[in-house]
């Protein structure tokens, strides 16, 4: 630990005397091979999640390969295993602190912002040259990179100078001294490695952040990645730090469960957390500026033909699970009332697991890993759509109706099921 | 040629309860272990979820979850005079296949034996006299009571989650419980299920004449409930889909459920599916085993050497793979020596069919354990002075199903069995039908016994297991016995018709009756007359334990799953605590 800290505060020396600290980087001082440092980077790897995006469907870990898709076509990862021709066993401690704080590659191209250094940028130096250590420890995997599959202009990598100038702002993460340490310490992986925003912040047409809403909730590949904020319908207003916590640590908490991307998330990144790091990203969470409160649609009335037809494929299919009060079983069975993926806005996570099922994360505390089934053998669209607008108007609950043709669309954009680890 | 895999500590055959039980318990201790499964890999939510789970035609009729003769099946014949013929459609009995095994399809009864079962040729011999018994009958005390079980019945019904209510805590009766149970060390992790009205009204009429009504013990969860290995249940939703189906709703105890989820996790732990052993094997010596040879599905031969062999497939196939490794002695019903394929037994129905008039029992709402019994008729609970029979049976008003092709079958006597007049009456009986049921022992006999087929091979040239069965006098008198009082709560009920039902002349092997298959590769503390000891440890090869319904030295008047369970998790803490630590026969002859 002392010999941490000691890098630690030469480090800080330097960037205090304005020493080129790309001169004089901490990997050429320190003991590339530390235990300390690698059991840190490890941790900081796996808070970053790196592994789930880094690996292939069935691939070496870390070897990259795994399609990204985006709005623009699909992106494929690159291998950074310490593999000094396909990997990054040739980087500098620099030139992978300069990838992730400013998005550049080892000889200075730019990256696509599917890897998130717009986040990464808000990560310590020293934490990064941690992770690098971690990952020079792992065994070399010869891999060679995909060809993305993006069209022309956006294969023009320059393009991307464009694409920082409007929406990457870069630099280490500055706390907030008039916040406690823990919400800084939980801004800090929040807005940084955790990385939730990449997901969690709509993103606007050229697919940058919409700075007005962070956190408050966007679509990927068919999944809605819910709000964040504090509203009581569509946010995390229900949830108190332990529930956050409990979802973060096991998966699931007495309200919903982990499933598709978040299930990666938590199985490979959140559950290995520490309880402190946990704690203080829901501190966070609770305590960041409020998003505006969203105005509650008002509920379809229970007479609505459409609700009651949805309410009979409801008591027909849901019930035995969800229950007939839509509360479901607590850590087995998500609560649908008072839902904020059931009230999102956008219903592409509902359309999906009905219709495709899905599981929920299996984790060290919560080892079974319950299913929910596909319906799209079972009910059409329009059984779909009443249904949902059930979920999304009974027991209290007040959100917009879908329409079969919402499902419809969604359903035909649906590619395959998303794998849950 | 067999291709040889780097040894592992343990090999088990098979990866249902008690695979899995085992398996938990010895990579919790740091071993190597790998499961080789015949059948496929199954889980909850990818193959039973609840769109497609309550399909009676696909799985009821149709047996989706079992094994296909095809791939292996029995012969069978009543005496030693017969020729065996080979059973080409599961009829008496069906067995189980895949991950979880009969753990997949069981009702959920998880019995605890009564005292008296575990020492009963000495219980009937002091109680009756030595000379009571009918000569050719073979009874036998387990080598171990009720007491050294105990602990672990407690911990399969804490890991799989029943729901019952105890009778007797610590030697203290509680009230609304089994009476007649041995002492428990505490209740039921779970409260019983709720009553339907059938099982309500037996209960009401049982107490009425003086019986003493309990709910049966289940493995279907009356409550949400995480077990010791951190394992969540979901409740029972009674959609009455359990026997012969897996449960969508993590509600039926199974290994799925309750222990692969955590097993899985471990990187000590594989499992090879869609694997068949062929034989289990052993040293120059003979007297150690080496491993296994398994096939895959490709036809590849495999060796799988380990230090220690767990027999974990269904009770006959245990004592099939004993035959085929050449591991004990097999038995000889000429000369009453040898012990494996010995104590053959089975399970007994003596009952009655209900016809109620102006009833709606909706028995759509059910579970698979879900009953009130009574064990006033079950073993030695009463006296048999007289009767000219021992043993008894479980008798039970359940309310398990109401599955529409099954229950099609209820018929007012004298009734249509088709046309419109059948469908007429097929919706007024759906309504009104119950029955009072009990499950009855079989003891074992001289002549009844298990041995290698001389006619019929499986696919791999293998002998397949001959059966050699039929009915006993004593469970003939039994049955009808228990009939008797069946239909005497029945009346009392106030059904309209009360149909009692016994067994037949002689074994038939098509209509179902039951899975409880017993005996075959027995426990007990003399060489001679046992094919295990007391921890399921083969007298012959001291690294090959033998665990399932096979160790039964007979049968007694209740489900199997209960006592299994606790005999593997017993034979794990032995391997854990003293096998390990000096290898070598673990009780000395």
């Amino acid at each position: 630990m002392t010999r941490a800290l000691s890098l630690k505060t030469i480090a800080l020396g330097l960037a205090l005397t304005g020493g080129s600290t790309a001169a004089l980087s901490t990997v050429a001082l320190a003991d590339g091979q530390d235990f300390v440092t690698i059991e840190k980077g490890q941790y900081l790897a796996t808070a970053g999640d790196c592994i789930s995006c880094h690996t292939a469907p069935g691939g070496k870990p870390f070897a990259g390969g795994r399609g990204i898709m985006t709005p623009f076509g699909v992106i494929y990862t690159p291998n950074i295993t310490p593999d000094r021709e396909t990997g990054i066993g040739a980087w500098t401690a620099d030139q992978f602190v300069a990838s992730m704080q400013h998005g550049v590659g080892k000889d200075g191209e730019l990256l696509y912002p599917a890897f998130p250094y717009p986040f990464y940028t808000k990560v310590k130096r020293d934490d990064l040259v941690a992770i690098k250590a971690y990952l020079d420890t792992l065994d070399p995997v010869r891999s060679e990179a995909k060809p993305n599959g993006l069209p022309f202009p956006l294969n023009i990598r320059t393009a991307l100078m464009g694409w920082n100038m409007l929406f990457f702002t870069p630099g280490e993460f500055k706390p907030d001294p008039a916040k406690s340490e823990e919400f800084n310490r939980g801004a800090y992986l929040v807005e940084g490695l955790a990385h939730c925003g990449a997901c969690h912040t709509p993103k606007n047409m050229l697919g940058g952040d919409k700075s007005d809403k962070v956190l408050a909730g966007g679509v990927l590949d068919e999944w809605t990645a819910p709000n964040l904020g504090g509203d009581l319908r569509t946010g995390l207003g229900g949830w108190s730090t332990a529930d956050i916590v409990e979802y973060l640590k096991t998966g699931r908490n007495a309200k919903s469960a982990a499933s598709g991307p978040m299930a990666e998330v938590v199985y490979y990144s959140t559950q290995h957390m520490t309880d402190a790091d946990l704690k203080a990203m829901a501190v966070y969470l609770k305590e960041r500026a409020p998003s505006p409160a969203v105005p509650a649609p008002k509920p379809v009335p229970a007479e609505d033909p459409v609700m009651k037809a949805g309410l009979a494929v409801y008591q027909d299919n849901c019930s035995a699970c969800h229950v007939s009060n839509g509360q479901g079983i607590a850590r087995l069975f998500p609560d649908l009332k008072g839902s904020a993926v059931v009230q999102a806005d956008e219903v592409e996570t509902l359309v999906r697991i009905v219709v495709q099922g899905t599981r929920a994360a299996a984790t060290k505390t919560a080892p079974t890993g319950p299913g929910m089934p596909a319906f799209d053998w079972k009910l059409n669209d329009v059984q779909t759509a009443a249904l949902l607008t059930y979920i999304r108007n009974a027991w209290g609950n007040a959100a917009a109706p879908v329409t079969a043709d919402q499902v419809k669309s969604i359903r035909g954009r649906l590619t395959d099921t998303a794998a849950t680890p | 040629m067999a291709r040889r895999l780097p040894k592992k500590d343990v090999v088990i055959i098979g990866l249902g309860w008690t695979g899995s039980l085992l398996a938990h318990e010895l990579t919790d201790a740091g071993l190597e272990v790998v499961a080789i499964e015949r059948g496929p890999w199954r889980d909850t939510s990818t193959d039973f979820s609840p769109t497609q789970d309550p399909d009676e035609l696909r799985y009821g009729v149709r047996l989706d979850l079992f094994l296909r003769p095809a791939q292996e099946t029995f012969t069978l014949r009543h005496n030693t005079g017969q020729n065996a013929l080979p059973i080409r459609w599961p009829g008496a009995f069906i067995v189980g296949n895949g991950v979880g095994g009969a753990g997949v399809h069981w009702n959920g009864h998880t019995w605890r034996f009564l005292e008296s079962d575990f020492v009963l040729k000495s219980h009937l011999s002091q109680r009756y006299g030595a000379g009571a018994m009918p000569e050719d009958m073979q009874v036998e005390d387990w080598g171990i009571t009720y007491n050294d079980l105990e602990p672990y019945y407690d911990k399969f019904e804490y890991i799989s989650g029943t729901s019952g209510r105890a009778g007797n805590i610590k030697g203290q009766l509680q009230p609304g419980g089994n009476p007649f149970e041995g002492p428990r060390s505490r209740g039921y992790p779970l409260p019983p299920l709720k009553d339907t009205a059938p099982t309500a009204l037996f209960a009401k009429t049982a107490n009425e004449m003086g019986y003493h009504a309990f709910p049966r013990p289940a493995g279907n969860a009356s409550e949400a409930y995480v077990n010791p290995l951190g394992i969540a249940m979901g409740p029972c939703t009674y959609c009455g889909f359990c026997e012969r189906f897996g449960c969508g709703n993590y509600s039926k105890a199974s290994p799925q459920a309750n222990v692969l989820p955590v097993l899985m996790r471990k990187s000590n732990f594989s499992v090879r599916t869609e694997s068949e052993v062929l034989h289990i094997n052993k040293d120059a010596s003979g007297t150690r085993a080496t491993g296994v040879t398994f096939v895959d599905t490709s036809g590849q031969e495999w060796e799988q050497p380990a230090d220690i062999v767990l027999v974990c497939a269904y009770g006959l196939h245990n004592v099939r793979m004993m035959l085929l490794s050449g591991i004990g002695t097999p038995y000889d019903p000429k000369t009453g020596e040898g012990t494996v394929g010995r104590n053959y037994a089975y399970q007994s129905a003596g009952a009655a069919g209900l016809l109620f008039e102006g009833k709606r029992f909706n028995p759509f709402v059910g579970a698979g354990s879900l009953g009130q019994c009574i064990d006033d008729f079950n073993g030695d609970n009463f006296d048999h002075t007289g009767l000219g029979f021992f043993g008894g049976a479980s008798i039970t008003t359940s309310n398990y199903h109401g599955r529409p092709i099954a229950s099609s079958a209820n018929r007012a006597p004298g009734a249509p069995a088709w046309g419109s007049a059948w469908k007429k009456q097929v919706s007024s009986t759906y309504q009104n039908s119950s029955a009072v049921a009990g499950q009855g022992s079989v003891y074992s006999y001289r002549d009844k016994y298990l041995d290698l087929d001389p006619v019929y091979k499986d696919r791999y040239g293998r002998p397949l297991l001959r059966m050699t069965f039929d009915w006993h006098e004593n469970e003939k008198k039994m049955t009808r016995f228990i009939a008797q009082k069946c239909a005497e709560i029945g009346k009392a009920m106030g059904a309209k018709h009360v149909t009692p039902r016994s067994i037949p002349d002689h074994f038939n092997v098509v209509p179902y009756q039951s899975t409880h298959n017993t005996g075959g590769a027995i426990m007990g503390s003399d060489p001679k007359r046992s094919a295990v000891n007391r921890y399921l440890q083969s007298w012959d090869v001291h690294n090959v334990f033998v665990v399932g319904a096979s160790a039964f030295p007979q049968n007694a008047g209740y489900n199997p799953t209960g006592t299994v369970g606790a005999l593997a998790l017993m034979a794990a803490d032995a391997i854990r605590n003293e096998y390990l630590k000096n290898p070598g026969p673990l009780v000395q002859a």
